[in-house]
């Protein structure tokens, strides 16, 4: 058996993370792979799709409700969806209150205290809330846990610039271990050159855009069902997306530190492909109202 | 050993300093400074209320300490939540020695330990609603409590809880009050943060709850005693003085006080402070809105306890001057047979001390009433005006030492071999096992009150036993001679 590849998929908040790491997922297992998926984010809703549930019951919520992480088995939090994929959510508190980057911390220390990654899994995938906001949502990224950092983005203005933040947290832990990017995944939001865009920055960051995923319909229709594309309607062409997206990740060999750019080069990039104008300091700070005036 | 000149004295600060890092040799220096009574300003010979240096053993405290442990702690007819991990308030459960009357569980609470016991949950889902339930709980188990107070350990800063509107919503379940206290340990540099942010809950959550309200009858000689936390029943000691020159005292803050008593204080007509440090905020707040002076006083020694009296009573008519005479003359006999007694035992004793507060500076004038002399103090988590306040208090030449580190504090004793050390229970048995005589100046050594006349007695015989206690002669191994540990001295 290969070695456990632990990967972990992060991005701007509603880029489509958690849609993209399932279909990606179930494409995997499709491939015969043994494939384990572990949200961390609050809302629940990185199993949604393989299990077919509104949320999965979280390790946390079910820590409180037992007393302690300590009282939990691995089986009450482990639940087996399509194709065998595992699946746990670490959970957290309501928005507003408490600390949700303690929750992922404890949730992922129980998991391998508990055993939860053994011999079996080829790929373990970290769902990640948004942006990278404390130490707690780095968990995964430490030392001994993901070694690959898939980041999803479009190409829309802050989508990239949170794609490049993000490389700047990879950049901390990368040179303390062995976390790696791996790769950008265009998740299309049919901007104009889109994938060029993205590929662009990719290279200027160090890596490259793995796959282009179209945007598509299908994907609303298999959610409302909640169902992974691949489950949904395997013969469809965004099925066959998924697919490519899962065998150039599991052919991947492509793991780099990043180099993060600033964000006038940032900029730069943006203008180049025209999704901002020429900067013209007139316009700084005039609200239309003025401007019209 | 003969007292160093100015220069010996530079001379040994540069020594001890020889062996820190560059950084660190030039931070330290301006904490430690050679005494010159000629300053009227400290800030030109030392610096205080900084960071401490990571890597060296500093003895300061934290802001909960600050808040629970030195403010809020005494109030003792108040419920004052440790909230957060069981940890901070178990392990100073009762550590301060503040005396009380009352009965412990019933309608005082001094002793215990009443705390939120954060677990992990507690952590990712927030404490409000524990923190909610505890109060419902403690009105149930303790009704004759008069008010709670939230004392916040790290955690509540970090999740970010929202203990104030918890605090109110439970004000109107109860009708006490119910005062949540932002005093994170990790906020500011020492414990003295924690006193301003405790004074400051005081006076927003507290002190205006009896504005409007004319019912409590006054009298012209109303005072109240600040910062007094009535260690071994110092506070006590205190006010039978001031009673008898015949003032009323009001209120004490807060050893053996009460939350009634902080309430009505803005009636008062004089507050007299005795530690400063503490809570010089909330008298310089009653004076700005309740327009009521604020003097200083010192109640260690006879000749500091004299000056304090006429001091006070200066404020007031003749009855009280003549009160404040009526005292001193009443204890003269009884604290001049302290002084005939221990003042041969202790004349030209040397002590250096390191304490925190008021203490540094305050009980010089006790040593001295016994013939003694401070050879070198140190502030804990002074600030500047209590420095500005020291200088002339202390002999010229003699050391002044900020933020004290570990190794510089041995160091010093190791060169000025005083013949006592004063500071506190962490320092006791290394200077102990060094063959130096200690007393924990923070409790008084499990003895007390050292306030007042009583308290001079108390503290002259305390500073006797243990300077003239025949175990230091045993210390010395018998194989070694007089002359051979001369030499090892002289080497060292």
């Amino acid at each position: 058996m290969a070695r456990l590849r632990q990967c972990a998929i992060y991005g701007k908040g509603g880029i489509g993370k958690s849609t993209t790491t399932q279909n990606l997922v179930s494409a995997l297992a499709e491939l015969g792979n043994k494939v384990m998926i572990v949200g961390c984010d609050p809302k629940a809703d990185s199993t949604r799709l393989i299990l077919h549930a509104k949320a999965q019951t979280t390790i946390m919520s079910l820590a409180a409700e037992a007393g302690s992480v300590e009282d939990l088995e691995l089986e009450d939090v482990l639940k087996v969806g399509y194709r065998d994929i595992k699946c746990v959510e670490s959970g957290g508190p309501e928005p507003g209150v408490g600390c949700a980057g303690r929750g992922v911390i404890t949730a992922i220390n129980f998991l391998e205290e508990e055993g939860a990654y053994d011999d079996e899994l080829d790929f373990v995938f970290y769902d990640v809330l948004g942006d990278v906001v404390c130490g707690g949502f780095a968990m995964p990224i430490r030392e001994n846990k993901a070694q690959e950092i898939y980041i999803v983005c479009s190409g829309e203005m802050m989508a990239m610039y949170a794609a490049n933040n993000i490389a700047k947290g990879i950049v901390k832990y990368a040179n303390s271990g062995s976390v790696r990017l791996a790769g950008l995944i265009c998740n299309s939001r049919e901007t104009a050159r889109e994938d060029e865009l993205i590929s662009a920055l990719a290279a200027k960051i160090g890596t490259t855009m793995i796959h282009f995923v179209p945007r598509d319909n299908v994907v609303q229709r298999a959610e409302i069902r909640r169902m992974t594309v691949i489950e949904y309607e395997p013969g469809h062409k965004q099925a066959q997306e998924y697919r490519d997206l899962a065998m150039k990740i599991r052919d991947n060999k492509n793991f780099i530190i990043p180099t993060p750019i600033t964000m006038d080069e940032l900029e730069e990039l943006m203008m180049e492909f025209g999704i901002i104008d020429q900067e013209d300091e007139s316009i700084i700070g005039v609200t239309a109202a003025e401007a019209v005036a | 050993m003969a007292a160093l000149t100015r220069e010996e004295t530079e001379a040994l600060i540069q020594e001890v300093l020889e062996i820190y890092p560059e950084q660190a040799k030039k931070d330290r220096a301006k904490h430690l400074a050679v005494n010159d009574q000629s300053l009227e300003k400290s800030n030109k010979c030392i610096t205080s209320n900084r960071k401490s240096l990571p890597g060296v053993m500093t003895i300061r405290g934290c802001a909960y300490a600050g808040s629970k442990g030195v403010v809020w702690g005494p109030i003792k007819d108040m419920i004052h939540i440790s909230h957060g991990p069981v940890g901070c308030g178990q392990y100073s459960r009762a550590g301060r020695r503040n005396y009380y009357v009352g009965t412990t569980g019933v309608n005082t609470f001094g002793t215990m330990n009443f705390t939120s016991d954060f677990q992990e949950k507690d952590i990712v889902f927030g404490g409000d609603k524990k923190l909610a339930k505890i109060m419902t709980e403690i009105e149930g188990l303790f009704p004759l409590h008069k008010g709670i107070s939230i004392q916040s350990e790290c955690p509540i800063g970090l999740i970010g809880d929202d203990i104030e509107a918890v605090a109110k919503k439970a004000n109107k379940e109860i009708g006490k009050p119910v005062v949540p206290v932002r005093c994170e340990g990790f906020r500011g540099v020492s414990q003295s943060l924690g006193h301003h942010i405790a004074n400051d809950a005081i006076r927003d959550w507290v002190l205006g709850n009896r504005d409007g309200d004319d019912s409590f009858q006054t009298t012209p000689y109303d005072v109240a005693v600040i910062g007094d936390y009535n260690i071994g029943g110092d506070a006590w000691a205190s006010r039978t003085l001031l009673e008898e020159m015949g003032l009323r005292v009001v209120a004490q803050w807060s050893g053996d006080g009460t939350i009634a008593e902080i309430e009505k204080t803005p009636k008062v007509k004089l507050n007299l402070i005795h530690c400063y440090r503490s809570m010089n905020y909330i008298a310089r707040h009653m004076e700005e809105k309740y327009k009521i002076p604020w003097i200083e006083y010192n109640f260690f020694g006879p000749t500091k306890i004299a000056e304090s009296l006429r001091r006070i009573a200066s404020h007031f008519d003749d009855t009280i001057k003549e009160g404040a005479e009526r005292v001193i003359a009443k204890y003269e006999g009884e604290y001049q047979a302290v002084i005939d007694k221990y003042k041969p035992r202790l004349q030209g004793k040397r002590v250096m001390l390191y304490i925190g507060g008021l203490r540094p500076r305050h009980v010089i004038g006790a040593y001295e009433d016994l013939g003694m002399e401070v050879v070198g103090t140190g502030y804990e988590f002074g600030h500047n005006d209590d420095y500005d306040r020291t200088i002339k208090e202390m002999g010229n030449a003699t050391l002044l030492y900020d933020d004290v580190t570990g190794y510089e504090f041995e160091e010093f004793v190791k060169k000025v071999q005083p013949d006592l050390v004063g500071s506190g229970i962490k320092e006791k048995y290394i200077f102990q096992k060094m063959g130096v005589p200690f007393r924990q100046m923070h409790s008084w050594d499990y003895s007390g009150p050292y306030h007042g006349y009583d308290g001079f007695a108390i503290f002259a015989r305390d500073m006797d036993m243990t300077i003239n206690n025949p175990c230091w002669k045993q210390v010395k191994a018998p194989w070694k001679t007089d002359a051979s540990s001369e030499a090892v001295k002289a080497a060292a």
